[in-house]
């Protein structure tokens, strides 16, 4: 019996181990996570019968409320673009003491629990706090409105836009802009006649994903305003009223819709081509 | 036209010391020195783009201290170019012009005439993402001029280049500055772009100037050791008075007019090398042994020691054919006494 050559066949066994098992680590773990995504999804596409479908379709509920949350998602990301746009141009231009924290309190919507987004804006702009009163003495309610809807839509969102925005920013040579202003524009016509153009895409990346982050809300609006009703908030009264059957067809709507942003923001974000 | 009078500021950690210098009128002006010596700062602080905290800048006159960037009538040239990429090469020659009160049909005009003089008209409606590098820092120049400045600033602006396109550029460099008669400022640390471009140059060193004058005068005549060295003076020693350099071990040569300590320098171009001693009363004269024979490019150079000092020293390939050279090989050096530089107190 060769016991060198059984030696050297473990030895290569135990050497080539760690390949192996990174190699099924690599594999299975590629397989379950993109699982666990897809099946739950698509069972919930493929769930409701066409009739069904048809019918959610035809609601003048489900339009009215996946309408309004298109439309309030609109309203937060252009409020994200209007708003957010300087903010993070300045963080990514201008170093200033505080710069950490600022940029911490971007984050801060990403990481705190929605219902208390939802919480913490009653308390601010509720009738019961002089601002909300000052506000409701200017004709803006909060509560139980698109605008509290919008609001608290553009507050969820906002860290997407400025954040994308701001490395966009960032990506823009600083000596373009020294160039431009050596060449006779002022900071304003630098910024709108080079900065903005070169980072117009990144600009349309965050507001695709301010948009999608707010179509997907739910636990912030519906404290500040079950109705009217967004499509999540639908969703969720159809399930607790009448069962997963009849949830299931808004869900397929809001499956597709936020497919439908995937698809842009990959259609966006791709490298484009110059050419002569 | 450019007056920098005690210029002074600190950024990020490294300090500009009192920098004094000016700028005839049409004059091309080299501002030469090591990486990190402070040069790119003097030119943005001249442009405007970094706040100076003492002294002052005049440009054509007028004090520009106060003033932003878009008020000096300065356009800049960095070595990379720094075209806009979302405009074509037509849109970025007439993108200042606006602002310089030149209509937009008399700047189109100028801007194609310009293409045309640096031969780049066909590339008119091209994005600058489809050039070459020599044919997108000539599209810069042309930027740089469309708009009509008093001054252009002109930072390394042939250092990116291939060698091959770099003779076609300074040549193209020089055309522009005797046809345009504007002041030309450039920051450079390449001795050929200064000697061929310049009229006058200025060497900086860790933000404080060293030498202002004519491009040759600080070539030939270096003020310091630390600008003898920069410009190529491999040779340089101390001298104590008495109008004499001891090189160690017993040799020397005379300084003439080395009344005071300081330095004496040489350009390896004004040392020769021979096997045999040749006598000359026009020459200095010094027995050496080779250490090394190396090369830069075609340039080939001998170390030769002498006393405890070291020469460098050109070859020439009359030299070189004459046959082995071996490290450790007795050698004589020559050169002439008006070739020496003296250099009081440094």
């Amino acid at each position: 019996m060769n016991t060198r050559g059984v030696a050297n066949g473990r030895g290569d066994f135990f050497a080539a181990l760690p390949g192996r098992v990174f190699h099924v680590w690599l594999v299975a773990s590629c397989v379950l996570v993109l699982l666990f995504i897809v099946a739950p999804l698509a069972r919930t596409v493929v769930s409701p019968d066409a009739h069904r479908m048809w019918e959610t379709l035809r609601d003048t509920d489900v339009l009215r409320s996946v309408g309004l949350s298109m439309g309030a998602s609109a309203m937060a990301a252009l409020l994200a673009l209007i708003f957010g746009t300087p903010l993070a141009y300045v963080l990514a231009r201008k170093e200033f003491a505080g710069k950490k924290i600022v940029e911490s309190l971007i984050d801060l919507p990403i990481m705190i629990p929605h219902p208390v987004i939802g919480i913490a804006f009653l308390t601010l702009a509720g009738r019961g706090n002089w601002f909300g009163r000052l506000l409701g003495s200017m004709g803006i309610e909060i509560m139980g409105t698109v605008t509290g809807i919008t609001v608290v839509l553009f507050f969820v969102g906002l860290p997407f836009y400025i954040n994308t925005a701001k490395a966009g920013f960032e990506s823009v040579p600083p000596r373009l802009e020294k160039v431009s202003r050596s060449l006779g524009a002022g900071p304003g016509a630098t910024f709108f006649r080079v900065t903005l153009p070169l980072c117009r895409r990144a600009m349309l990346v965050g507001m695709i994903m301010c948009m999608a982050r707010a179509l997907s809300e739910f636990g912030a609006v519906v404290i500040v305003a079950y109705h009217p009703m967004i499509a999540p908030v639908l969703m969720f009264e159809r399930f607790t009223a009448y069962g997963l059957t009849y949830s299931q067809p808004v869900a397929v709507i809001l499956i597709v819709l936020s497919l439908l942003f995937f698809f842009a923001l990959r259609v966006v974000s791709r490298p484009r081509r110059r050419h002569a | 036209m450019i007056r920098v009078n005690s210029l002074g500021l600190c950024f990020g950690g490294f300090c500009l010391r009192d920098v004094s210098f000016d700028v005839a009128p049409g004059e091309f002006f080299a501002l030469m020195g090591p990486t990190g010596s402070g040069k790119t700062l003097i030119l943005e602080s001249i442009a405007g783009l970094v706040d100076q905290a003492r002294g002052s800048i005049h440009i054509a006159g007028q004090r520009v201290d106060s003033l932003p960037p878009e008020k000096r009538n300065v356009s800049l040239v960095y070595q990379d170019n720094a075209l806009f990429p979302h405009l074509s090469v037509l849109d970025n020659v007439t993108y200042g012009q606006r602002y310089h009160g030149i209509a937009e049909d008399q700047g189109r005009r100028m801007a194609l005439e310009l293409l045309e003089r640096l031969g780049l008209s066909h590339v008119a409606g091209r994005l600058p993402l489809n050039l070459s590098g020599g044919e997108k820092q000539r599209v810069s120049l042309a930027r740089a001029l469309a708009c009509k400045p008093d001054v252009v600033l002109l930072d390394e602006p042939l250092s990116s280049l291939d060698p091959q396109f770099r003779g076609d550029l300074r040549a193209t460099l020089k055309e522009l500055h005797r046809h345009s008669g504007l002041t030309f400022l450039m920051v450079t640390h390449d001795f050929v772009d200064a000697l061929t471009l310049a009229d006058r140059a200025a060497v900086i060193r860790g933000g404080g100037l060293e030498q202002v004058g004519a491009v040759n005068d600080v070539f030939r005549k270096p003020a310091t050791a630390f600008v003898a060295g920069f410009v190529g003076m491999k040779n340089i020693f101390p001298v104590e008075g008495r109008e004499e350099c001891a090189l160690g071990k017993g040799e020397h040569f005379a300084v003439s007019g080395a009344t005071t300590s300081g330095n004496v320098a040489l350009r390896p171009e004004d040392v020769f090398v021979s096997l045999r001693e040749n006598p000359s009363s026009e020459k200095i004269s010094l027995p050496g042994t080779l250490l090394a024979v190396w090369h830069e490019g075609f340039s080939w150079f001998a170390d030769v020691s002498c006393g405890n000092s070291r020469f460098t020293a050109a070859l020439d390939r009359q030299f070189l054919a004459q046959g082995r050279l071996d490290p450790g090989q007795p050698v004589w050096l020559g050169f002439a006494p008006q070739s020496l530089h003296f250099m009081p107190g440094c």
